[in-house]
């Protein structure tokens, strides 16, 4: 268990619903949820995730705080915002999908391998060094994620995808030397800093 | 031209379905002179619409019945059909209702022979088993039709079929060269018993109405089971007129829902209940025939729990926790099929069915706020008891969706609130 997490459990001892409610994104909608299933039934990615959205909220109120947080599920969210759109209740589904995969993040118990994890940290970490971002190292990134001889199978695969794109000039060849990010990133990064200090405050994760 | 006694002693009732009915009838019987003025050529409103009623499973036409002879017998009601209230101006006790009444060109000579009818082919839209088929432009509403006269549609006036159905009059009851009317009442105080419409169900994009033929409302159902209805009592598919067996029922079709109506419409849970007995009642002990009930949770008021009791044991009804996010059809032969995930467990489904009825909502039929103002409505648009309102005062359904007893209670306490207010005016009240 990470520190973090050790101290979420201390602070929220059996209460898993206030937790969610006070730390995850939307999470105060959580106690709105009828349970009549119109966002699991209007899932296209339904049929592949363990628990699907309504399900998952139930599993908060039943204080299943392990199996909530370290599941898969809400990272197979592609926000279509179908169930945003369908609940009767208009109960903001995508975002609090979005904000538990966040905060089981931010507690180190996220599924370690699950690509949409990967894929998010490398994105993030792509943009926030230089404030744009780069898609030839982004993607790059993404293909040698699991080790060089996959990425190189995916380089050859999506290659004539890559030239179609540097022929019509989407995607610069150079980008790999030389990339324009934003004008000061020194500001850039000293306002991230600033803004996860004051959300690590606001949830009690510093 | 119509003439119609009223004073501000009188009692306007607006709209004839069973509430307004009752309203009228327990204040004349009161001693109260009522007005009692209603949109359609017929009284009854809905509940005429209706195959059967629950809890008893009785027929509606029969609790209609006593109430058109306690009316008919009562001389203190005057009747107005094809009316509607166009402005209330005034206060308590002294309003002035502006009334539009739309030419019906057929008098009161009418004996409902029907030699006028036998003489036209014309058709129009049936509205009274809501447009499923067609009846003749010159029409009784329906067989239990108070008053017992035929109707002309406007559409065959100034023809030659409206012209042969004058002919064909033997007594000089067909007047084409009726025009609209418009009266001004002065009445003491007003009942508004509007009654409900059902929610559009188009709008309920997912479960495709207005795109696959098999998806049907809880009314149109309703109609189906009445011999005299659009299928002569039998429960057709609209794609291929074949029997429908393996029915399915979706509650809070359009209620309880922040995309469309927010309240509970309250009836549907049990009018799905009550059709499923239907099933049973149309196809015996054939063993295709079956109802599947999906919902959120049953919501049979009060007493009623005993018929949901009921329900359950029936082998030929079984329900399904879930509101179903989508309906899609099977393009062969025009199934339409049911996608969710059932709550009880979490299994998702895509379940095929012969005929799907979406337990419809019930809204206001008639905005009082567009003829006058001051009177309090809620978020749904039904009116709340209020000081403000005076002697306005909501009754049955356009003051909540409610079944037929409760409808008729609050009817009756409209009524009392109605005396009340014209006792005052005359003096016998302090
Ligand atoms: C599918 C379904 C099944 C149901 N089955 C049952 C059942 O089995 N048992 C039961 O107890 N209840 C049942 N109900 C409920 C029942 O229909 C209502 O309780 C009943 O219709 C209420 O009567 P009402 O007079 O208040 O309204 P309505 O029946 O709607 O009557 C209102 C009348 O006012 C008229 N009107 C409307 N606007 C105007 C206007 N502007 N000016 C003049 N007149 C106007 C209308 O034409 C109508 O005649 C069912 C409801 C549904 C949806």
């Amino acid at each position: 268990m990470t520190d973090a997490n050790t101290l979420m459990v201390e602070k929220y001892r059996n209460s898993f619903l206030k937790e969610v409610e006070a730390n995850v994104e939307e999470g105060d909608w959580v106690r709105m949820c009828m349970q009549c299933g119109v966002c699991a039934g209007s899932c296209p990615l339904g049929p592949h995730w363990a628990h699907p959205p309504q399900e998952i909220f139930m599993m908060i109120r039943a204080g299943k705080r392990e199996e909530v947080l370290t599941s898969d599920s809400m990272w197979m969210c592609t926000s279509c915002y179908n169930c945003i759109v369908r609940c009767p209740r208009e109960l903001p589904i995508t975002h609090i999908m979005h904000g538990l995969a966040n905060y089981a993040h931010r507690l180190g118990i996220a599924p370690k391998m699950n690509p949409t994890r990967r894929f998010a940290k490398i994105f993030w970490d792509n943009i926030a060094s230089s404030g744009r971002v780069n898609e030839l190292t982004l993607s790059i990134k993404l293909y040698f994620m699991d080790g060089i001889a996959s990425g190189i199978k995916k380089g050859l695969e999506m290659m004539g995808v890559g030239l179609g794109l540097v022929k019509t000039g989407r995607l610069n060849p150079l980008g790999l030397i030389s990339h324009s990010g934003v004008k000061d990133t020194k500001g850039l990064h000293a306002m991230l800093k600033k803004a996860k200090e004051i959300e690590d405050k606001r949830k009690g994760l510093a | 031209m119509t003439d119609v006694v009223a004073t501000n002693e009188t009692i306007l009732v607006v709209g004839g379905g069973i509430s307004g009915m009752t309203a009228a009838i327990e204040a004349a019987e009161c001693g109260k002179n009522v007005v009692l003025i209603e949109k359609s050529p017929a009284l009854g409103g809905r509940v005429s619409q209706l195959y059967k009623y629950f809890p008893k499973l009785c027929i509606p036409t029969c609790g209609l019945e006593i109430n058109v002879r306690r009316l008919r017998f009562n001389k203190r009601i005057r009747v107005l059909t094809m009316a509607q209230v166009s402005a209330i101006t005034g206060d308590t006790g002294n309003y002035t209702a502006t009334i539009k009444i739309t030419p019906r060109y057929v008098n009161e000579n009418c004996t409902a022979c029907g030699a006028c009818a036998d003489a036209v082919s014309a058709e129009v839209d049936n509205a009274f088993n809501y447009n499923m088929n067609k009846t003749k432009a010159v029409f009784l509403p329906f067989n239990m039709a108070y008053p017992r006269r035929y109707v002309i549609d406007p559409s065959i006036v100034g023809t030659p079929e409206g012209e042969a159905a004058k002919a064909a009059c033997k007594y000089d009851a067909v007047d084409l060269s009726m025009k609209e009317e418009t009266l001004e009442l002065k009445v003491g105080a007003i009942i508004w018993a509007t009654g409900w419409q059902p929610y559009d169900a188009a709008k309920i994009q997912p479960y495709g109405y207005d795109r696959f033929a098999n998806v049907i409302t809880s009314v149109e159902f309703e109609r189906m089971m009445d011999k005299a209805g659009p299928t002569g009592g039998k429960i057709l598919r609209p794609s291929d007129n074949k029997e429908a067996k393996n029915i399915a029922f979706i509650q809070c079709a359009g209620s309880r829902d922040r995309n469309h109506l927010t309240h509970c419409s309250r009836i549907c849970c049990m009018a799905s209940l009550k059709q499923s007995t239907y099933v049973g009642e149309q196809y015996g002990d054939d063993e295709a025939a079956k109802a599947s009930i999906y919902y959120i949770d049953i919501r049979a008021i009060d007493r009623f729990e005993d018929f949901y009791k009921k329900v359950q044991e029936d082998p030929k009804v079984s329900f399904i926790k879930s509101k179903v996010a989508n309906i899609t059809e099977n393009q062969e032969n025009r199934n339409p099929i049911l996608h969710g995930v059932n709550t009880e467990g979490y299994h998702r489904y895509d379940n095929e069915h012969d005929l799907v009825v979406l337990a419809i909502g019930m809204q206001p039929s008639a905005d009082i706020t567009q003829v006058t103002s001051g009177v309090h409505t809620d978020a749904s648009g039904f009116i709340q008891v209020h000081a403000d309102n005076g002697g306005i005062f909501g009754a049955g359904c356009a003051s909540n969706a409610l079944d037929v007893n409760r409808a008729v209670q609050n009817a009756t306490a409209a009524a009392l609130r109605a005396i009340q207010v014209v006792n005052r005016v005359s003096g016998a009240e302090a």
